[in-house]
């Protein structure tokens, strides 16, 4: 839902950032308001998963320039809880299996510390028991999954499932989905983006990171946004996506090849 | 005074033997072991890092300990489970008087005591070692007790370190004894534990023993076990926060076929030293192995497992798996481990393992990526490595082992 004068929850500006001594993220630029779904699309390699980690404040990646401001604030010097707590939330493309914590100690854990930082009661067992079980019905999960270990032995549906699971606890305003619809058949796909659908308000907003079409046949993107080395490439709607499916990514690499061709064509002072 | 001085023996050596004199004359019923115990002792050389043994485990903390044990009290500790007795075990009063043992539990007689114990420990080769002998010569007194044929006792045995301690236990066939055994030492000071079982035929042993410490305390603990074939052992021992703990569970399964399943976890910050150096020997065929050992060490704490495992010739058939995993917290601290595996017997399956690592950044990635700080995120994280231990504990000595006295400061650097 695209609403010009919605707020704007997610600003970010010439992002630059790296991996060890590699540049990964060349000069990102995105604006994303309250209701809006944006689908990043791109290669293996164009930088769009470094992309959701740079948000989610992954420690291996070094911001080198440019900012992005959450709700009006810094989001790059608070540390990945802090960003989580505030409504930040990255749906991992693979999910961690932590043998030993329980799945459903971990999410009360952490519904608690999102609650807390907004100035909720923390629930005790009892109430996120039932709280938790009301939010199952978002992914259609079984509540047998809440007794084991976090994501420990789930297969590659359950714990996608798992983290739309956390998404409905956690009630992110931006929530970053980074390969969802990876490793997913036909009817996991669909609860999974049905959830999503569901957690969807025109006071959140999505940034879906994808491959393929097919998850943006279930989740109708407002934006689409292509990357290439680094950088968002081209920007459209939801076409942009169909256009990708049927043309395959071989024009964006002309696109980019004639970019750094005209880059390098910049005459460089001699001092 | 010069002359005196100089020739009084030094270090361990010294500590000993004014260990000793400070000792009360030999009385009671384990006179005749004191006196064997004290002579033993002032012939025997202390252990010293030159010996394999002893290589990665300094005693020189118990130079610094006091020689008397102070009078202890008993520490606070969970209520009693229903249905669980408790006994008090100080070393010195009878645990037993005014106390109805349940069904099947019965205290061996004078006779029996004295010829059933040091069975096990000879078995088991270690009736010599320098800590038991310092167990026989200041233990006063023995609990022995007898689980009778088909029947099953549950029992908690609770004492406050420093403290000496000799328990004998004979499970006749088919008994079942669940035992959970609580130490606790919160001052600094010798504690010393010998354990003797025997399992009958088809016996099944449940042992857990927790064994929170103090920086200033030792603890030096052998646990002999002698069982039959078709007997089941499940022994597992938590040490958490004594300057320098030794174990030696030692296991010996007489004619094989019997199932023995060991579990450790030893927990080091500071100086701390932890060492457990286990002992399993098969002397029949078919028999089974399932031990798990596990390692957190942090500041500047160190943590020693050596697994032996015995296969001879008469054991084939032996399906014996041993698994050592340690976390290291910190760049200061040192984990030695090693399996030390004697086959003889050709057709046996025998597995091991040892891993070191720190915390996985992926893990506590993920953790704070939901919102958990860094440092719940590890101690989550270190809690779920020691739960695999745990959960092994019968549920009376799982009660002494709360979660908060496994969190260590400065765990996350």
């Amino acid at each position: 839902m695209i609403r010009p004068d919605a707020p704007v929850l997610l600003e970010i500006r010439d992002l630059q950032a790296r991996v060890e001594d590699k540049a990964i993220l060349r000069g990102v630029n995105l604006t994303v308001r309250a209701g809006e779904i944006h689908a990043v699309m791109g290669r293996n390699g164009s930088g769009k998963s470094t992309l959701s980690k740079v948000l989610a404040g992954h420690p291996a990646y070094t911001v080198t320039a440019g900012s992005v401001t959450y709700r009006g604030e810094n989001l790059l010097e608070m540390d990945p809880e802090q960003r989580a707590r505030i409504g930040v939330f990255l749906g991992f493309q693979y999910p961690v299996e932590i043998p030993g914590v329980s799945n459903l100690e971990f999410l009360r854990v952490a519904t608690n510390a999102r609650r807390a930082q907004q100035g909720h009661d923390e629930l005790d067992t009892f109430a996120f028991e039932d709280l938790v079980r009301e939010r199952l019905q978002v992914v259609q999960m079984d509540p047998a999954f809440l007794e084991r270990s976090v994501n420990e032995g789930f297969s590659g549906g359950e714990k996608k499932r798992n983290e739309i699971l956390q998404m409905a606890l956690l009630q992110p305003l931006v929530a970053i989905l980074d390969e969802t619809d990876s490793g997913l058949d036909i009817d996991a796909l669909r609860i999974v983006a049905g959830g999503v659908n569901q957690l969807a308000s025109p006071d959140n907003a999505t940034l879906l990171i994808t491959h393929y079409q097919r998850l943006l046949d279930a989740i109708t993107p407002d934006y689409v946004h292509v990357m290439a080395a680094g950088r968002i490439l081209r920007t459209g709607g939801k076409e942009l996506a169909l256009e990708l499916e049927q043309r395959g990514y071989d024009w964006v690499d002309q696109e980019l090849a004639e970019l750094e061709a005209a880059t390098s064509r910049t005459p460089v002072e001699v001092a | 005074m010069t002359a005196a001085l100089s020739s009084a023996p030094a270090g361990l050596a010294g500590w000993t033997q004014r260990w000793l004199d400070a000792l009360p004359a030999p009385a009671g019923e384990l006179a005749p072991v004191q006196e064997r115990g004290r002579q033993a002792l002032a012939e025997l050389a202390p252990p010293s890092s030159r010996q394999e043994d002893w290589r990665f485990t300094d005693l020189a903390l118990l130079q610094q300990l006091p020689l008397a044990a102070a009078a202890t009290s008993l520490a606070d500790g969970p209520a009693p489970r229903p249905g669980l007795l408790r006994l008090q075990l100080d070393g010195r009063l009878d645990p037993l008087e005014g106390v109805d043992l349940p069904a099947g539990l019965t205290p061996l007689s004078p006779v029996e005591t004295a010829q059933a114990l040091g069975h096990t420990l000879a078995a088991t080769g270690c009736e010599h070692h320098w800590p038991v002998e310092l167990n026989h010569a200041a233990a006063q007194r023995v609990l022995a007790l007898r689980v009778a044929s088909r029947t099953a006792v549950r029992l908690e045995l609770v004492s406050t370190g420093p403290v000496i301690l000799r328990l004998l236990l004979v499970l006749e066939e088919k008994a079942e004894l669940e035992l959970s055994q609580s130490i606790q030492a919160d001052a600094p000071g010798l504690t010393s534990l010998v354990l003797e079982a025997h399992l009958g035929r088809s016996a099944r042993l449940h042992h857990g023993l927790v064994a929170r410490g103090h920086a200033g305390a030792a603890l030096l603990g052998h646990l002999a076990i002698e069982q039959e074939p078709e007997s089941e052992v499940r022994h597992t021992a938590v040490s958490v926060g004594w300057g320098l703990a030794r174990l030696e569970p030692r296991v010996i399964q007489v004619d094989g076929q019997a199932l023995t399943r060991l579990h450790g976890l030893q927990i080091v910050e500071g100086r701390q030293l932890a060492d457990t150096h286990s002992h399993i020997r098969f002397n029949g065929p078919e028999g089974r192995l399932d031990q798990v050992h596990k390692a957190v060490a942090a500041g500047q704490g160190r943590s020693v497992f050596n697994g032996a495992v015995r296969v001879p010739r008469e054991a084939q058939r032996t399906d014996a798996a041993q698994l050592s995993r340690s976390l290291l917290l910190s760049d200061r601290a040192r984990i030695d481990t090693k399996p030390e595996l004697e086959i003889v017997a050709d057709d046996v399956k025998c597995a091991h393992g040892a891993t070191v690592s720190s915390l996985q950044t992926d893990e506590l990635f993920y953790l704070q990526s939901r919102g958990i700080a860094a440092d719940q995120a590890a101690q989550l994280l270190q809690r779920a490595f020691c739960e695999e231990v745990l959960r092994e504990l019968p549920d009376g000595a799982r009660a002494w082992c709360p979660l908060q006295t496994l969190q260590l400061s400065g765990a996350t650097a």
